[in-house]
């Protein structure tokens, strides 16, 4: 047995220089696979502890070339790719594309077209507000608006399948008109879809408008002044709700929006909380368009004099649309063949989602959440 | 099927290229714009050609002319202005553009590549204008390799858009704060919006290292 009383300890009782617990940046990574990011996005969190200092967005992990596509494929061909980028809104897509190349070739689409596309365009933008709503209230906590807003977005879904078959990547316009004529009842359906619409707005707005803890989450939640948005390009709703009165339907009008009357909601302080606010007015200002829209729709021909093999005259296009989530434009360069030369879609949600760095800053990691839902984004816009 | 790569040559070949600034209009289209048969293309066949480029005069453009000569080509085509500059004039006119004429957003950033001409890309910058509710598009040519300044202290926007052309046909962006690629992983090699660049085309040896699979199709 050896005798250990003389060894010697080596216990370091003097206080240590720094504090054990120390208060560093911690970097953290959000996604790529996370529900609350509404696809594949990653962002790259710097903390200090709750604390966001900083984010850097990762994205591309659903690119698929689609302006390479283009390319190598025909100006019919490309039409139903269009819809896998923002498949939220394909509608809305379809409608920017198929204006662009008849402005590129100088034709336009007959009156009932217009109207027809009109009708489906802001349907569209109502289950595109509805998907939003619906997942953006998940995200920070409130479940039953998710089950509510599919429920009644089934009903728009299922109109669109009753026009052209599809519900979701819908290819419902051609270029120079509409392929199909309206299915016998189609005025009807969407008739009946705004009474059915009409309270349920209200009933969203009962669940969340004056709601205790849906104020606490969005209100001066990922704040954005207008002078903000416009030097970051940011448009749609987010642009709106921080007070600057612009769409592209009343400031440029296209298709046959002219003809109707309809007002443009706006906030004013920018923040989550007004940018549902706005949301909410689109939805009711989409359906007073489809009102007068359905009740008018004139009668004629639903193709334009349009050729069977697309081949417009060399030159250049840049045309843009309203599309729910923004400003999303197509700018064309024909080189006089039956292909686009170069096709370059400047996406709403790409742009957009450069300015979560400026609201995020300063907030807590849970309000990264809100903010990520309220700017909107489909990732498979923003990686095209 | 072996690499299927569509070389620029298949539709009309861009060496006759299709920028209007190439030839100027002829000055009697000017009054109607629907005049068929553009007399400078032999190859299409019989079909109305469309409308051709006419000038674009303004008060805006006559300043700038005045002030920057011939290194400013302002045209009007299909309702929509677009200025032709030479590309050492390209921070200039932008800026001017911002500060003096309100062109407060830029809508877009984007570049297409003509092969066979000595300056092989285009730039193209879309603008918008709130107060005047106007679009204007500057383009400028650069050759390979060369860079262009930065816009991103004009409009915040650019950063993204620049990062995204960068990626695309590999057009550098001097001044730039963070110039790296943004939807191509980052060690990824080739630029795929180039016309040289096939269709079917992939850097094989990133995803053989990063993914694990023999190829991508």
């Amino acid at each position: 047995m050896s005798d250990r009383t003389n060894e010697v300890s080596h216990l370091d009782l003097e206080a240590p220089e720094k504090p054990y617990l120390d208060s560093n940046e911690l970097i953290i990574n959000m996604g790529p696979q996370h529900p609350a990011t509404h696809g594949v996005l990653r962002v790259i969190l710097k903390l200090d502890g709750e604390k966001v200092l900083g984010t850097e967005c990762v994205i591309g992990y659903l690119h698929r070339g689609v302006e390479k596509i283009a390319e190598n494929r025909t100006y019919t061909m490309f039409n139903p790719y269009v819809d896998r980028m923002d498949y939220c809104a394909a509608v809305s897509n379809g409608l920017g594309y198929c204006e662009a190349v008849e402005k590129l070739m100088n034709v336009e689409a007959p009156p009932r077209a217009q109207y027809i596309r009109v009708i489906l365009t802001e349907l569209n933008r109502i289950a595109s507000h509805q998907l939003w709503l619906g997942t953006h209230a998940l995200d920070i906590g409130a479940m039953t608006p998710l089950f509510y807003t599919f429920r009644d977005r089934e009903e728009i879904l299922k109109i669109f399948e009753k026009y052209c078959g599809a519900r979701l990547t819908t290819h419902a316009f051609r270029i120079g008109g509409c392929q199909y004529e309206t299915y016998a009842g189609f005025e009807e359906d969407v008739k009946n879809f705004l009474t059915f619409f009409a309270p349920k707005i209200d009933e969203y707005e009962a669940l969340l408008t004056t709601n205790r803890i849906w104020l606490e989450r969005t209100k001066n939640v990922g704040v954005i002044s207008g002078a903000d948005c416009i030097a970051l390009g940011v448009t749609g709703p987010v642009l709106r709700a921080s007070g600057v009165k612009w769409d592209l339907r009343k400031a440029q009008p296209y298709a046959a929006y002219s003809k109707f009357d309809f007002e443009i909601p706006v906030g004013t302080n920018g923040d989550t909380y007004d940018r549902y606010l706005v949301r909410m007015q689109e939805m009711r200002q989409s359906m007073r368009i489809i009102e007068q829209a359905v009740g008018g729709i004139p009668e004629g021909p639903i193709m334009g004099k349009v050729p069977k093999v697309i081949k417009p005259p060399v030159g250049e296009i840049y045309h843009s649309i309203e599309a729910p989530k923004g400003e999303l434009g197509y700018f064309i360069v024909s080189d006089g063949s039956t292909q686009p030369y170069r096709l370059r879609v400047r996406p709403p949600s790409f742009v957009n989602l450069q300015a979560l760095d400026v609201m995020v800053r300063g907030l807590l990691v849970a309000d990264v959440v809100a903010v990520i839902g309220t700017i909107d984004i489909v990732l498979g816009e923003v990686d095209r | 099927m072996a690499e299927e790569v569509k070389t620029p040559a298949p539709p009309t070949p861009p060496e006759g290229e299709p920028k209007p600034t190439a030839e100027k209009p002829v000055a009697a289209a000017s009054a109607a714009p629907a005049k068929p048969a553009a007399p400078a293309k032999p190859a299409a066949p019989a079909k109305p050609a469309g409308p051709v480029p006419v000038p674009w005069t303004s008060p805006m453009v006559e300043k700038y002319r005045s002030q920057y000569g011939s290194g400013l080509d302002p045209q009007t085509y299909l309702g929509q202005n677009y200025l032709t500059v030479d590309c050492s004039l390209i921070p200039d006119i932008l800026r001017l553009l911002r500060d003096e004429e309100q062109f407060d957003y830029c809508v877009d950033i984007t570049a297409a590549h003509y092969p066979k001409r000595e300056k092989q890309f285009d730039v193209i910058w879309i603008l918008y204008s709130f107060p005047r509710n106007e679009r204007v598009r500057v383009e400028t040519q650069i050759a390979d390799g060369a860079s262009i300044p930065s816009s991103v202290a004009i409009w915040p926007t650019a950063n993204w858009l620049e990062r995204e052309v960068y990626d695309m046909f590999g057009i550098k962006f001097d001044g730039h704060p963070d110039l790296k690629r943004i939807l191509l992983p980052d060690g990824w090699k080739g630029h795929p919006l180039r016309k040289d660049y096939g269709i079917l085309q992939q850097d094989k040896e990133w995803v053989q290292i990063n993914l694990g699979i023999e190829s991508g199709q």
